[in-house]
């Protein structure tokens, strides 16, 4: 068993209108099945509203399945006694980078979680200097967050997360409010972390050029997973991908263009560079 | 109708340590009728020259003329100026506030002293130029989704009538979906209407395909403004200020060095494609 | 810009009562207040002065940032003056139309007036050398005894904390929701008072619906973060007490009796 591990996930809430009578019941997450292994790198992707941000919650026992299980280092998330265990080896990074951080300097931020934690006040002053450090903060540890940009503030949250030693991260469309150069920074050290410390990333989000690094994919429409494969299966699907209303690279669009037209190129192209190379092969 | 903005410069917290200037000699002039686009990264001074466009924010020095008349005239209308120069804030869905979609467009036209009746037409005719159906005139506009919001909150502004309309990155925050919806429903507006549209966004690719004019800022001064082809040209010199030219640029310039016999200008995916196909046969 | 306010104006440096435990200062404080209560004479203000005058050079905080403070309540200080001059009743010194100045009333005046000045000022020493997070830091230890009769003292200052932060962000929202709304027409200064408390609905509704999402998420994101209230939780910055605070603790309390016994023992005449 991998570090997590979904089964058959179904999640339902009950829609009220205003006098608070039942309007229906919504299945966000339709019976999804997914096992990430430790240390891999895992890409969510979806439009708003597919339940991709759903699943994500129940990664980290913010919400628990209406059926079905899910397993977070071996540990069931429906069970009470798990969910202090479970939010400690998978962390969360939310979206808004102003609703997530709490201390009024940074280096207290980071502290949060080990103080909820009960470690030693020591052993705190050693996770926030590596976390941050980690994240490339440290030297804004004495700052207060209200000064710090869009992406610099989620690496802060991001190194919350990390000093709490956590298995696994779940970043909750981390880039979404962003601008290029926050999300290019935050992408960053998400990469590390997962090469560098080794750390299972799960990253939710709309944009494809975030994808293209990670190990395999899933594509959520409707609380299903309409795809998974490695980045070069799915964005080899363009058309798929538009039926679905998500964001192809302006390269993979033009390769699939151009193959259209008659063109020999391979599938799924990512990058600037492959496209190029297969069109000098393709001459010769 | 024009607005023309002579050497204005903004400067933040002037006397105090935090002093900086958020506008450097800013001289623009924005004619009737066109679709620009205003690019730059947070922090550039895009939202501050937008909110000078309709008095919001004061000049330190230099003049803002609107029609030909400095907008600080003493006997200057800055209400009527504000009603003509349409301004959408970034996150504008997080102004509504009334209980249904139909009154918090009103608003704005009420404002301006308009009866009630003419007040709805305006609402109405508003709603329908961004795209919301009837059946969700009489909803509260909390219930609505993202993209439907702030549209609802486009037309807040539209519903004023205004002669120009600029839009601070009307597309901040939405999905893929959201964000075609938006733009294409902008640029069918500006078809209809033919009023000026001023879009300020941080992304190239997103702005390429609609307008026919690029200013960049960068550090409080415009760093280019000119036609989008003339703009990407420089695509390695944006590149230094932190900004990216559409991923089309840079192929087509990579094809180019390589010998390839392509059409650097081109900007969108189907240009691309078509001046690739022409080159290789 | 908004986000630049500093709430409880810290003012950045390192001297010696900057580095004192805020229990100890929040203590000495209020000591100082009580002791501006027990002086009654000449003699106790002089005392409290020379005393008050001695920290604050020991703060390095220049005095115009203590006298800062005393702006906000200069009218206070005004009304709190001119009551106590034409209202005590005494000995008439002066006496102008229907108003008379007695011996007593400019006496208390005075004394008033400085004793609400130091007041001020000593607060103000306590604020600029204390950042907020200290301070709610010190109140929750010092309360800490009240939560034997069930005062949720570590969710009081919790709360104390996420106001500080939250108050700057809050502020700037409150300015962007004003200007978008005023973009569309809204007139926030012209009309009278009801029409101006009509006006705000458009800033109140969404500012509040932000703030309760704000709240939504942070309580979600604190959760995530294993918080569970103040049990078990350990701190990255815990508050001891060193030598130097228990020396202040005996100055602050040597300077209240030293001071009620001379202000006695030696009355400065007036």
């Amino acid at each position: 068993m991998g570090i997590i591990e979904a089964k058959k996930l179904v999640f339902e809430y009950i829609r009220r209108d205003e006098e608070g009578n039942v309007e229906g019941i919504t299945r966000a997450v339709d019976e999804v099945d997914m096992d990430v292994a430790q240390g891999e790198f895992i890409a969510i992707l979806g439009h708003n509203g597919s339940g991709k941000s759903t699943l994500a919650k129940h990664l980290n026992a913010i919400l628990y399945p209406t059926e079905g299980t899910v397993w977070v280092d071996g540990k069931n998330t429906s069970e009470d006694k798990n969910v202090w265990d479970i939010r400690q080896c998978a962390g969360m990074v939310f979206q808004n980078p102003d609703n997530q951080i709490i201390g009024q300097v940074v280096e207290e931020d980071v502290g949060f979680g080990p103080e909820n934690m009960g470690i030693p006040t020591k052993q705190i002053w050693e996770r926030v200097e590596e976390s941050l450090k980690a994240v490339g903060m440290y030297e804004f540890r004495k700052k207060s967050p209200n000064h710090l940009s869009g992406g610099q503030k989620q690496r802060v949250s991001i190194a919350g997360v990390l000093a709490m030693h956590p298995k696994c991260i779940v970043l909750d469309e981390p880039t979404a409010m962003l601008d290029p150069n926050g999300r290019k920074e935050v992408i960053r050290a998400v990469r590390a972390l997962n090469q560098v410390e080794g750390v299972t990333v799960i990253l939710i989000t709309h944009y494809m050029e975030e994808v293209i690094y990670a190990d395999r994919v899933f594509v959520m429409d409707e609380g299903k997973i309409a795809m998974q494969g490695t980045p070069r299966e799915i964005f080899s699907q363009v058309k798929m991908l538009k039926a679905l209303r998500l964001d192809v690279p302006q390269v993979t669009l033009l390769a699939y263009e151009l193959k259209k037209n008659g063109l020999d190129l391979p599938d799924g192209i990512l990058t600037t560079d492959e496209l190029i190379t297969a069109l000098q092969n393709m001459k010769r | 109708m024009a607005i023309l903005l002579n050497h204005v410069n903004y400067i933040y917290g002037a006397g105090t340590a935090m002093e900086t200037a958020a506008l450097k000699d800013i001289t623009l002039q924005i004619p009737d009728g066109q679709f620009i686009g205003l690019i730059g990264h947070t922090g550039s001074g895009k939202s501050t020259l937008v909110q000078h466009l309709n008095g919001l924010i004061k000049p330190t020095s230099g003049e803002i003329y609107f029609n030909g008349r400095d907008i600080y005239e003493d006997d200057f209308d800055r209400k009527e100026l504000r009603s003509k120069v349409g301004l959408v804030f970034q996150y504008p869905e997080h102004q509504l506030f009334e209980v249904d979609v139909f009154s918090d467009v009103c608003f704005g036209p009420k404002n301006l002293g308009l009866s009630r009746k003419e007040a709805e037409l305006r609402a109405y005719t508003a709603l329908k130029q961004v795209g919301i159906a009837d059946e969700y005139f009489y909803q509260s506009p909390f219930d609505l989704s993202g993209g439907q919001k702030r549209r609802v909150a486009i037309a807040g502004v539209l519903a004023m009538k205004p002669d120009m309309l600029v839009l601070d990155e009307p597309t901040a925050g939405l999905d893929p979906k959201g964000r075609d919806e938006i733009l294409d429903q902008i640029a069918k507006l500006r078809e209809e209407t033919g009023m000026t549209i001023v879009l300020v966004s941080h992304s190239m690719e997103d702005v390429a395909k609609y307008v026919e004019r690029i200013i960049v800022m960068n550090k409080g001064s415009i760093l280019y403004d000119d036609e989008p082809r003339a703009v990407f040209a420089h695509y390695k010199e944006l590149e230094e200020v932190g900004l990216a030219a559409p991923q089309v640029t840079y192929i087509m310039n990579r094809l180019r060095e390589k010998g390839y016999d392509v059409d650097v200008d081109a900007i969108t995916v189907k240009e691309a494609a078509a001046s690739i196909l022409n080159a290789v046969k | 810009m908004l986000r630049d306010i500093t709430l409880g104006q810290y003012y950045q440096t390192d001297s010696v009562i900057h580095r004192l435990d805020p229990r100890v200062k929040l203590v000495s404080t209020i000591l100082y207040i009580v002791s501006l209560f027990l002086f009654k004479n000449v003699t106790g203000y002089v005392i409290a002065a020379l005393f008050l005058a001695v920290v604050i050079k020991l703060s390095k905080v220049p005095f115009k940032f203590m006298v800062k403070g005393m702006k906000a309540i200069l009218f206070l200080l005004f009304l709190t003056v001119v009551f106590n001059l034409f209202l005590t009743p005494g000995e008439p010194l002066v006496r102008i139309w229907k108003l008379t100045i007695t011996d007593k009333g400019l006496q208390t005046a005075v004394f008033m007036a400085f004793r609400l000045s130091f007041l001020i000022i000593g607060s103000s020493v306590m604020t600029l050398t204390t950042t907020p997070n200290h301070l709610t830091d010190g109140l929750e230890k010092l309360m800490g005894p009240l939560k034997k009769i069930r005062v949720p003292v570590h969710e009081i200052s919790m709360m104390m904390s996420i106001a500080l932060r939250f108050i700057p962000i809050l502020l700037e929202e409150t300015d962007k929701i004003m200007k978008a709304q005023i973009a569309r027409g809204a007139d926030f200064e012209s009309g009278n008072l009801i029409k101006k408390a009509k006006a705000l609905v458009p800033l109140l509704v969404p500012l509040f619906i932000s703030a309760f999402r704000r709240a939504n998420d942070l309580a979600m994101a604190m959760e995530a973060r294993c918080y569970r209230g103040g049990e078990h939780r350990t701190k990255m910055k815990p508050l001891h007490y060193e030598k130097r605070d228990f020396a202040a603790y005996a100055v602050a309390i040597s300077y209240v009796v030293a001071g009620t016994v001379i202000s006695r023992m030696i009355p400065l005449p007036f």
